[in-house]
């Protein structure tokens, strides 16, 4: 298995009281071995960010997830704040801007519309990938490689407790794959949605990945 | 004198500053002149109302230009002193070298004996300090790099005194025991002299360095404002007795202790306690010369004396337009401090005296030069309107940047009432951010602490408007007041507020009572001195309750707006405490209202999404 592949969840929610799922999804990978939960809003609620220390902390690690509700098409504010902040010429791009090349990149965020209202013929007209655009050329243009997202779309009609464990446990297991490298990175890239590799790969494998 | 001459004279001399000078200034023609006018008329060629006497109150009023020079110290810290170096040495050397050459050779071709010639050449090329700062000042020129070369120029004649008055007794035609008495009052040989002044002068730098501080600091530990006002007026006064008794000159002495003082804590407490008897002596002191000039030797031989005026103020104004030619001053500022410059020095009246009693002049010579240097002090204050009015106007499409010169850094845009716990993260803030902060502190025991540290902290409640003024506040731009008596603030702020309506003014207020005062006199910026600590401990509670922290910052945030607003609204409600008390509860309601209604919107977060749309169109789609 190698070594497990540290893992940086920048988590961005500014109400999380009042949050059903993506208080579930923290909550299945908190605790886990090398993953790291940089909860932002908690860490940093007057928006004052400390650039040295974020990017100590992307050193620290081989992939970075950005984990969020998708506020209007993009990230809640502070990851924008962070964004602009932390990814600094001569840091993370520019001519010695190398810091985050190699690593690997991950969205993992939560819709409350539907996939099909992500759709020319839905209600927001584009689909999630090309929504997710921006971000993903800003991990490209820092060297790092954009897998396909983990999406929990429909949270407005996600009102069973089974339903949303359900996505919880989905999202342990994407991190798990992750940390141990124990996926198909070439399969993988063949995805929209790392959703559907997991199902793919829950189909094929007779039994189901056990995770401490 | 009687007491009761003492009170008509006094009376005199009031009145006559009281009625002309104002009439004088309104009029564009500035003090100096209004007080000279003045002197004329009560003199003994005017209304006869002083006569002979007034010659010891000139002697008496010239402390008030000792007083001056102290004050002129305390504005110049050493290193802008230091960065002076140049022109008093190289302006005020060559200024003395060039009239002194001239004067005595044309002293010669009027068949002048040689001593006479080099005694009136050594004499007449000395300018009042007195009307040429007082004159600069008033028209706030003395900033400008003409007003400075000006006042290098009166720095080094008042040293150069100093060896003029050894040298004027060596050119005496009688004997040389009555001219030692006479003279320096003392018959030491040269070096003794010599070590006597670097003696004197190193006592003062030393002893206002070391001695002078800790005796202000325990002063003011006093709290008692006129023994502090006699503390300062005794230093001038000492040093001056001092000074006397070495044979230097007072104004020097006090000069170099107001440097040496430029750099402590009490730099603009002094300024303000001994400004004022400065200027009321420098009033009197114009005014006894007016009343000195004697007209009869004027009216006698107008002529000659008019001649000589002219002659001078010509040879004069030539040699330092020359050498402001020479340093690379613009004509127009060359212009400004010849003109500034042009007038003889009241330390003229005792050389000339001086030299006539040891035969180095004729008596008659010294009355008629005496008579031309005052009425040359009568003539510059009319020199500087006609630079006014006929020759600045002319370059101020050249000068763009009159003001920008290196030596007005003294005055800083923000001044800091009050440098205890509170004032001092203020001051702290900005500083890291630098902007310079003028301080003023009135506990001695925090200043001494504050100074260890390295802070330029002064002494002075700056309740005093004086104070205020002292401290620059005309030229500030904030005023942060953060002393802790909360009446006190109220007063500074209303001084404030009348006296420098540009100012902006930062109050810190004690508690709400204190801050609805401060909304009503219309502050800029309140702050009271615990919210924004209790406030910022409230949302550490509400984080250990386990709420997120930035649900509990935004709460913070709206409960802090929810009251500011309530107190600016409170600050108008008129009425009794009852009414204070309603008002006051109805807006705790609302506060509650707002901040727990956010709490119930979980149970309809659902519904009040922002893409609520989308997830109705789901359900649509679905169905």
């Amino acid at each position: 298995m190698g070594k497990p592949n540290r893992i940086l969840i920048l988590f961005a929610h500014p109400a999380l009281e009042k949050s059903r799922i993506n208080r579930q999804l923290i909550r299945s990978v908190r605790g886990m071995d090398s993953i790291t939960i940089h909860d932002l809003y908690e860490q940093y609620p007057n928006f004052h960010i400390d650039v040295k220390t974020e990017q100590d902390l992307l050193l620290a690690h081989d992939i970075i997830v950005f984990q969020h509700p998708f506020y209007w098409y993009s990230v809640p504010a502070i990851l924008k704040e962070w964004q602009d902040l932390v990814l600094e010429y001569g840091f993370a791009y520019g001519e010695e801007g190398t810091a985050l090349q190699g690593k690997k990149f991950l969205s993992a965020i939560t819709t409350g519309g539907s996939e099909q209202a992500y759709c020319r013929q839905g209600h927001n007209y584009f689909t999630i990938r090309e929504l997710l655009a921006p971000i993903e050329q800003t991990a490209r243009l820092c060297g790092m490689e954009y897998l396909p997202p983990f999406i929990v779309q429909g949270t407005h009609q996600l009102r069973e407790p089974h339903q949303i464990a359900r996505y919880a446990e989905h999202y342990r297991r994407a991190i798990a794959l992750l940390r141990n490298n124990t996926l198909e990175w070439e399969q993988l890239r063949q995805y929209k949605h790392l959703n559907y590799y997991l199902e793919h790969e829950s189909n094929t494998l007779e039994s189901p990945l056990h995770v401490q | 004198m009687s007491n009761e001459n003492f009170f008509v004279q006094a009376f005199v001399y009031l009145a006559a500053a009281v009625v002309t000078v104002p009439i004088s200034k309104r009029l564009g023609l500035g003090s100096v002149l209004g007080y000279l006018i003045a002197g004329v008329v009560i003199g003994p060629f005017g209304l006869r109302l002083v006569g002979q006497e007034g010659q010891d109150v000139m002697r008496f009023a010239e402390f008030g230009v000792v007083m001056m020079l102290f004050l002129v110290g305390l504005q110049l810290q050493p290193e802008l002193l230091w960065r002076m170096r140049v022109p008093i040495l190289g302006l005020g050397g060559l200024q003395l070298v060039a009239n002194v050459t001239l004067l005595s050779g044309i002293g010669l071709l009027l068949g002048l004996p040689w001593q006479s010639s080099v005694a009136i050449a050594l004499i007449l090329p000395f300018s009042s300090t007195a009307i040429g700062v007082q004159t600069l000042t008033e028209r706030g020129l003395m900033k400008t790099e003409g007003g400075q070369s000006a006042f290098s120029i009166l720095l080094f004649q008042a040293v150069a005194v100093i060896p003029i008055l050894a040298l004027l007794p060596l050119l005496s035609t009688t004997s040389m025991e009555s001219v030692s008495q006479a003279g320096t009052g003392s018959a030491l040989a040269g070096w003794q002299q010599t070590l006597l002044v670097m003696g004197t002068v190193g006592g003062i730098v030393v002893g206002g360095r070391f001695l002078m501080r800790p005796v202000f600091r325990f002063i003011a530990a006093t709290r008692l404002r006129e023994i502090f006002t006699a503390t300062a007026l005794l230093l001038v006064v000492g040093i001056t007795l001092a000074m006397q008794a070495v044979g230097l000159s007072p104004a020097l002495g006090t000069f170099v202790a107001g440097v040496v003082l430029a750099e402590s804590e009490y730099r603009h407490e002094l300024n303000s306690t001994v400004e004022p008897f400065q200027s009321l002596l420098l009033g009197l002191f114009f005014l006894s010369v007016g009343a000195s000039i004697n007209f009869n030797l004027v009216l006698g031989q107008p002529l000659l004396i008019f001649g000589l005026i002219v002659g001078v103020s010509i040879l004069k104004s030539g040699v330092l337009i020359g050498l402001g030619k020479l340093f690379k001053l613009d004509l127009n500022q060359s212009i400004l401090f010849a003109f500034a410059l042009v007038q003889g020095d009241e330390f003229a009246f005792v050389l000339f005296s001086f030299a006539a009693q040891t035969n180095v002049i004729s008596e008659r010579l010294a009355g008629s030069l005496i008579a031309v240097v005052a009425l040359s002090m009568l003539l510059s204050p009319i020199f500087m309107i006609a630079y006014d009015r006929l020759i600045a106007p002319r370059f101020i499409s050249q000068s763009d940047n009159p003001e920008a010169d290196e030596i007005d850094d003294n005055e800083n845009a923000v001044i800091i009432a009050g440098f205890g716990r509170f004032g001092q993260i203020v001051g702290r803030l900005l500083l890291a951010n630098g902007y310079p902060i003028t301080v003023l502190e009135h506990n001695p025991a925090q200043i001494e602490t504050l100074r260890r540290f390295g802070w330029k902290v002064f002494y002075g409640d700056a309740s005093r408007i004086d104070l205020l003024y002292a401290s620059g506040a005309e030229q500030a731009k904030l005023l942060v007041v953060a002393i802790d008596d909360s009446e006190q603030i109220l007063e500074i702020v209303d001084l404030a507020r009348k006296h420098f309506p540009n100012l902006k003014i930062l109050a810190r207020a004690i508690d709400r009572r204190h801050a609805y005062e401060l909304i009503r006199r219309g502050v800029d910026v309140i702050r009271r001195e615990t919210f924004e600590s209790a406030l910022d401990m409230g949302v550490e509670a509400l984080k250990l309750l386990g709420v997120r922290s930035y649900k509990a910052y935004r709460s913070a945030q709206t409960f802090r707006q929810h009251d500011k607003e309530a107190l600016q609204d409170m600050a108008f409600v008129e009425g009794d405490d009852a009414a204070l008390m309603a008002r006051s509860r109805q807006l705790t309601q609302d506060l509650e209202r707002i901040l727990q209604s956010d709490e119930q919107e979980v149970a309809h977060e659902v519904d009040r999404s922002w893409d609520i749309l989308a997830q109705q169109q789901d359900i649509h789609l679905q169905n």
